[in-house]
């Protein structure tokens, strides 16, 4: 019994062989804050100042940033250039077939991008960009090789450049590192940069999920309700229970 | 032998507490239907479709009609002439409802003789008040198919019902009043907002 | 009252079968935490079709429309997305309660004679549900929705002979298009969930007949009170178990909700990261995975890597993959043990049934992973302790040491 105890256990760790995988792009950790209405309102106007030129956000309706604390008035002067009304739904200017032409490949909508790539990808990302000659673009992305994309923060961000070193490895081998360096500075330094991205991020996740704050705090009544609840029906199990012998 | 189980019957404690789970239960239910109900409201999306929609007049000629879509209905903005303000008192004995008694037929400030705010500007649902036809607008003074009271106003094609140049029926025909004045209000002398009795209820 | 139900009764027998189903049908009164899924399952079932009616009011199943149909629920639709969740969730959490039903079934034996009818209803409830999962997960026509589709139906199009003109008819089209995205809706919401509601009676039904098995194994009803008839260990279903699967419904929704309101994504496994991007039939995402609940079955699918006995790998996979569901419905004559309860049953039994667990632990983790050499050493592996468990059983449950059976529940 007990021999057979003893491969029973090999066989459950066997799987942890598995992880010995390879590692992947390491990826900044986003500040997401979606509390912080402040920090919304600013992400929400870095985003149609620099996003909504190429890129629609076709399920997100301009009204619902009331959400965020904005009067409809301030929406509709502050953050509607295409001359919509406040109900209408956040498309961009750009025509589809035409940014496929320039692009390869038209710019992906945005409403949802923070629940497929994730914050973290989306904070990383839109920090490492760095020219490069060999592209259409001129420029390329550590986090998305050969991304389509420019790099639209420049003005604010300024130019990375990239600086590829071999590194030992500890196990006789070497290893390439990849880093960005400043090569020319931009108008914002790297922490009010980041902090810019940090707000543009968070406001990708609120566009994502906009119920999800009132998904929370609904939660926690139902949450507090059902537990009184469990306390009501065993009781009453336990009344009528009191009937069976056992 | 002896069953499983003693049949002990109610007593007060199981009666409490079936009833106060029943409560809870109730509530839960009440508190779980909620949302469902709710999703049938109009939702965003028909409620931007069916926002006010804002028209400038600053172009409308007197004697001109302008349509314009609210609600998917069709709204008729008409600049009346001096001559077809006067000539509306004439026709109040030919009309089945002359001073606009029929409350759900106009707003509050649209209860008056030219039924609307401005008296130059009509601004009327043009839906037949019978069985739903668009009305056709003629303007013509006593042609020969309207016969010679006629003083201008909608005639519907469907069932014959006419209407006077501030939206009123007239007596004796299918329809049974006047035609409907949408909530509106001017946002300045050239901007108009229809769908909605002021900026803020918008 | 009295008499209301007097004339009703003569005219539709209610009451009488209240007392047979309800209040005079005698069940173990030893039932335990693992009897608690059968009415959850009844739970789970009513609020999909609840939820899944209303999500019908604002869904379009127009390959155009689809997607954005599905965010217009999310962020237009008053609580709609309350009401996506409570389907999304649903749709896991009836796998996850139908699993632990059926494993119920197979620690206890409920599969055994006079049951064994019951479990292939059962196991045809269970075939049903899987076509359900299949054609709803493809509804919000994201990238998994497509490419997930795409994989089996690429299968079926590896069925010899048939295969190819079987899955043009199956997709109304040469390949996976809005053809098939509307009538696969038309199954999901119709065709399916009749299938399903008349099962779940038949089977509910068909247990009434033979009555409930127990943690014990013991036909209860051997052992009756001469003078009533009524089974010595029985306790009539209402009011005890009523009140009894009221406390499990309360607990369930505790976690239901809780998924729902905090976490409704369950890290990509409840509602996959990748099928919030809108299918694109020209590119094929890195990393294709079935959702959580088909990913054994996956594992298998992907570990026949060998042509063999002349059949290609392809078809063996699709072979193992059916098989490894299929096998469930041998189970009754699978069983050779004198004992149908765990409780009694030797060490053999115990051990079999603990590796095969673990096997589906194991296959379903490696189903959500990018086949390696190595994970694909592993699938092999618990594929094969997977259909061990099975294939073996008529050898092992005979030779088991078992333990005498009580008259009594215990």
């Amino acid at each position: 019994m007990k021999k057979i105890k003893n491969i029973l256990f090999v066989l459950c760790l066997l799987p942890l062989a598995a992880f010995a995988s390879g590692v992947e792009v390491k990826l900044d950790h986003a500040p997401i804050q979606t509390t912080d209405k402040l920090s919304l309102q600013r992400g929400a106007q870095t985003f149609v100042n620099y996003c909504l030129t190429c890129h629609s956000a076709d399920y997100m309706r301009y009204n619902r940033l009331r959400d965020l604390g904005l009067s409809e008035k301030q929406i509709s002067d502050n953050l509607i250039f295409t001359g919509q009304k406040p109900g209408g739904l956040m498309h961009t200017a750009m025509v589809k077939k035409e940014a496929k032409q320039w692009f390869g490949v038209p710019p992906p909508d945005l409403s949802v991008i923070a629940r497929s790539r994730g914050a973290d990808w989306l904070y990383t990302y839109l920090r490492q960009f760095y020219r490069d000659d060999s592209t259409a673009t001129g420029w390329n992305n550590l986090v998305f090789d050969r991304a389509a994309m420019p790099h639209v923060f420049y003005q604010l961000q300024g130019e990375q450049s990239l600086k590829v070193e071999m590194v030992d490895d500890g196990h006789g081998g070497k290893h390439e590192v990849k880093k960005l360096e400043l090569s020319k500075p931009g108008s914002l330094s790297k922490t009010e940069f980041d902090k810019q991205v940090a707000d543009l991020v968070n406001y990708l996740v609120y566009l994502g999920e906009p119920a999800a704050a009132y998904r929370v705090q609904l939660g926690i009544v139902v949450m507090l309700f059902l537990f009184f609840m469990l306390g009501l029906a065993y009781a009453l199990k336990h009344e009528y229970w009191r009937d069976v012998h056992h | 032998m002896t069953d499983a189980w003693n049949k002990n019957g109610m007593n007060g404690r199981r009666r409490f507490l079936i009833a106060a789970t029943s409560v809870a239960g109730g509530v839960a239910c009440v508190a779980w239907a909620t949302p469902f109900v709710l999703s049938m409201m109009p939702s965003e999306r028909a409620k931007a479709a069916g926002a006010p929609v804002e028209v400038d007049i600053s172009k409308l000629e007197p004697g001109m009609l302008l349509a314009v879509e609210w609600r998917g209905k069709v709204v008729w903005i008409l600049k009346r002439t001096p001559e077809m303000l006067a000539n509306l008192p004439k026709l109040d004995p030919l009309l089945a409802d002359p001073k606009s008694e029929k409350e759900d037929q106009q707003p509050k400030y649209a209860q008056n003789p030219t039924r609307s705010i401005k008296p130059e500007i009509l601004i009327t649902e043009g839906v037949c008040t019978h069985l739903g036809c668009s009305p056709v607008f003629r303007k013509d003074i006593a042609p020969a198919d309207l016969g010679s009271d006629w003083l201008g106003g909608f005639f519907c094609p469907c069932h014959g019902s006419k209407f006077d140049l501030a939206g009123r029926v007239y007596k004796n025909l299918p329809a049974p009043t006047n035609l409907i004045i949408p909530p509106h209000t001017y946002l300045s002398d050239s901007l108009l907002l229809i769908g909605a009795d002021s900026k803020e209820t918008a | 009252m009295g008499k209301l139900m007097d004339w009703i009764d003569a005219r539709l027998p209610v009451t009488a079968k209240w007392k047979l189903h309800l209040s005079e049908y005698y069940a173990p009164k030893n039932f335990n935490f693992w009897y608690y899924f059968g009415s959850l399952a009844m739970l789970v079932l009513v609020n999909q079709l609840l939820t899944g009616i209303f999500l019908t009011m604002n869904y379009k199943p127009d390959s155009s429309l689809a997607f954005a149909s599905v965010e217009y629920i999310m962020r237009d639709v008053e609580f709609g997305w309350l009401i996506r969740y409570m389907h999304s969730t649903g749709a896991s959490m009836f796998f996850v309660v139908v699993y632990l039903h059926m494993f119920r079934g197979m620690m206890y034996g409920s599969y055994r004679k006079p049951r064994e009818l019951l479990w292939l209803i059962g196991m045809l409830i269970f075939f049903v549900l899987m076509m359900l999962a299949f054609t709803g997960y493809i509804l919000p026509w994201g990238q998994m929705s497509f490419w997930g589709a795409q994989v089996i139906l690429s299968m079926v199009g590896a069925i010899p002979v048939i295969g190819e003109p079987l899955k043009d008819l199956i997709m109304g089209d040469y390949m996976l298009s809005d053809a098939a995205l509307n009538r696969f809706f038309a199954y999901h919401v119709v065709t399916l969930p009749i299938l399903l509601l008349t099962l779940v009676v038949v089977h509910v039904l068909a247990l009434h007949e033979v009555g409930s098995n127990n943690p014990d194994g013991i036909e209860i009803k051997k052992n009756k009170n001469p003078e009533t008839g009524i089974p010595v260990d029985g306790i009539p279903f209402h009011p005890y178990y009523s009140v009894k699967d009221i406390v499990g419904v309360v607990g369930f929704l505790i976690v239901f909700f809780g998924i729902i309101f905090f976490a409704p994504e369950m890290g990509g496994y409840f509602l996959e990261y990748n099928n919030f991007v809108p299918a694109n039939s020209l590119q094929t995402p890195d990393h294709i995975a079935p959702v959580w609940y088909f990913t054994p079955y996956y594992s298998m699918l992907r570990a026949a890597t060998v042509n063999f006995l002349g059949i290609d790998a392809k078809l063996w996979g699709i072979i193992l993959m059916g098989g490894s569901v299929a096998i469930f419905c041998l189970l009754p004559w699978l069983d050779r043990s004198p004992v149908k309860s765990i409780r009694y049953k030797g060490p053999y039994f115990k051990i079999a049934l603990t590796l095969f667990v673990i096997s589906v632990f194991v296959l379903g983790w490696l189903g959500t992973k990018t086949p390696t050499p190595l994970y694909t050493t592993l699938a092999q592996i618990f594929t094969v302790v997977y259909f061990a468990f099975f294939l073996l059983m008529p050898w092992y449950s005979k030779i088991d040491k078992t333990k005498p059976e009580p008259k009594r529940v215990t």
